[in-house]
């Protein structure tokens, strides 16, 4: 599950929200409209995007389990060191994951279409 | 006494226009005129919260001049007796402070080829300022760097196994601080004022800076998150190799791309921390604003840069 903010932060957020006729609200207003456009793309990609991590960390940590916690233990042995960017199938993980969440978040973000040339 | 009431009692001119442009939670930036004069004033109601004292400000402004280095002009430093608290008075400059603009406007077009080249040359002289007389500033190093945003991320909570593998991996790499120089600290396009027929007119929001590695700067203009959309690297309109040969030139240490590289990659990891605290603040109830909440999901464009630069260095 994506976080910081969930989806149903964002609504809530945006919901909160009363544009009135300052300019600052002009501004608020397409932050509002990029955050429902976010909700949307992750109500439509990140089932298939969450299904996705979950099968390549069941690769790389040698076990399955939901996302939460297959997640959490990614981190955990980053954190100590047990895994690094040297072991085999993690940085293809981090990319994919990168990859999948800016679909998500931000799909006409620059560093996605030079993500490829730039390195 | 109101401020346009202390502002009339420094005797710059009759004060008019008087207009506050930004509010930090601790810092205030005020437009106004004295006279015909356009000027700004920065001031502190209460205590310095974040960054350097706003006397600081006006010091390193001033050394900062001094050396060739396009910042306005200091007018006033004010005294506490003078009713506006910690506060200065500087010109107010002309020219353009929007990224995006400096990235994409046909009227920028000119200026745009050299404004890497002359973002080196201001860096030089930043640099290359004698640090004996100035206020007193912190040292970091990039280990410093690094043990501090790891504990501002380990305090929001969050599970980013692409920030979990940077910190280590950047804490590896992590390089010696041998001979520490007056770093700007937030040089990047935004906080630039830029005109259309002259290029670079002032470097801007000195708050942030400190002594600290040269490469430090270099590598934050190149954060992918300030080009505002634009394909070159240098604060989207300039290349790494300009900004490098115009920082040589002017007098500027040895800094190589790699260590630009490193220090951009710590750059976007602290970008990546700062919006899951700006998130946090939204999350927390203190400040419940939608922009806060969706800055959170900028996150992941700091990861994905972080990633490419990883990816190339492993």
């Amino acid at each position: 599950m994506i976080t910081h903010p969930t989806a149903a932060e964002l609504l809530d957020a945006v919901e909160a929200f009363t544009p009135g006729a300052a300019a600052r609200d002009a501004f608020l207003a397409r932050v509002a409209e990029n955050a429902r456009a976010i909700v949307e793309r992750e109500r439509e990609q990140g089932p298939t995007a969450e299904a996705a991590a979950v099968q390549r960390l069941t690769a790389l940590l040698g076990h399955g389990g939901d996302f939460e916690a297959l997640n959490a233990e990614l981190c955990e042995k980053l954190a100590l060191g047990d895994l690094t960017l040297s072991t085999p199938g993690l940085l293809d993980h981090l990319r994919n994951t990168a990859i999948a969440q800016v679909l998500i978040d931000q799909p006409n973000y620059s560093g996605l279409t030079a993500f490829a040339k730039e390195v | 006494m109101g401020i346009e009431a202390a502002l009339a009692a420094l005797n710059l001119g009759p004060i008019t226009a008087l207009e506050r442009l930004s509010g930090g939670a601790s810092k205030e930036t005020w437009s106004f005129r004295a006279g015909d004069r356009p000027l700004i004033l920065r001031r502190s109601p209460g205590p310095t919260v974040d960054g350097v004292p706003l006397p600081t400000e006006a010091a390193l402004l001033q050394a900062a001049g001094k050396a060739g280095v396009p910042v306005p002009e200091v007018v006033h430093v004010c005294a506490p007796a003078e009713g506006l608290g910690e506060a200065f008075v500087m010109a107010r400059v002309e020219g353009e402070t929007l990224g995006r603009r400096i990235v994409r406007d046909d009227a920028f077009a000119n200026v745009r080829t050299s404004l890497a080249a002359r973002c080196g040359e201001a860096m030089a002289r930043i640099h290359g300022i004698s640090i004996e007389g100035l206020p007193p500033l912190d040292t970091t190093n990039a280990a410093a760097v690094l043990t501090r945003y790891e504990a501002l991320y380990r305090k929001t909570g969050a599970r980013r196994p692409i920030l979990e593998a940077a910190f280590p991996w950047l804490r590896n790499r992590a390089p010696a601080l041998p001979r520490p120089v007056l770093v700007h600290g937030d040089f990047r396009n935004g906080n630039l004022i830029v005109h259309p027929d002259t290029g670079l007119a002032a470097v801007l929001d000195w708050e942030l800076a400190h002594l600290g590695d040269p490469a430090e700067d270099l590598g934050w203009i190149c954060v992918n998150s300030w080009r505002f959309g634009g394909d070159q690297p240098v604060g989207g309109f300039g290349a790494y190799e300009d900004l490098l040969a115009a920082y040589a030139d002017a007098g500027g240490g040895p800094v190589t791309l790699d260590a630009l590289l490193y220090w951009q990659a710590v750059g976007s990891l602290k970008w990546a921390v700062m919006c899951l605290m700006i998130y946090g603040v939204y999350a927390s109830g203190i400040d419940a604003t939608v922009e806060r909440a969706a800055i959170g999901r900028r996150t992941s464009e700091a990861e994905l840069d972080l990633v490419a630069l990883m990816e190339a260095r492993v």
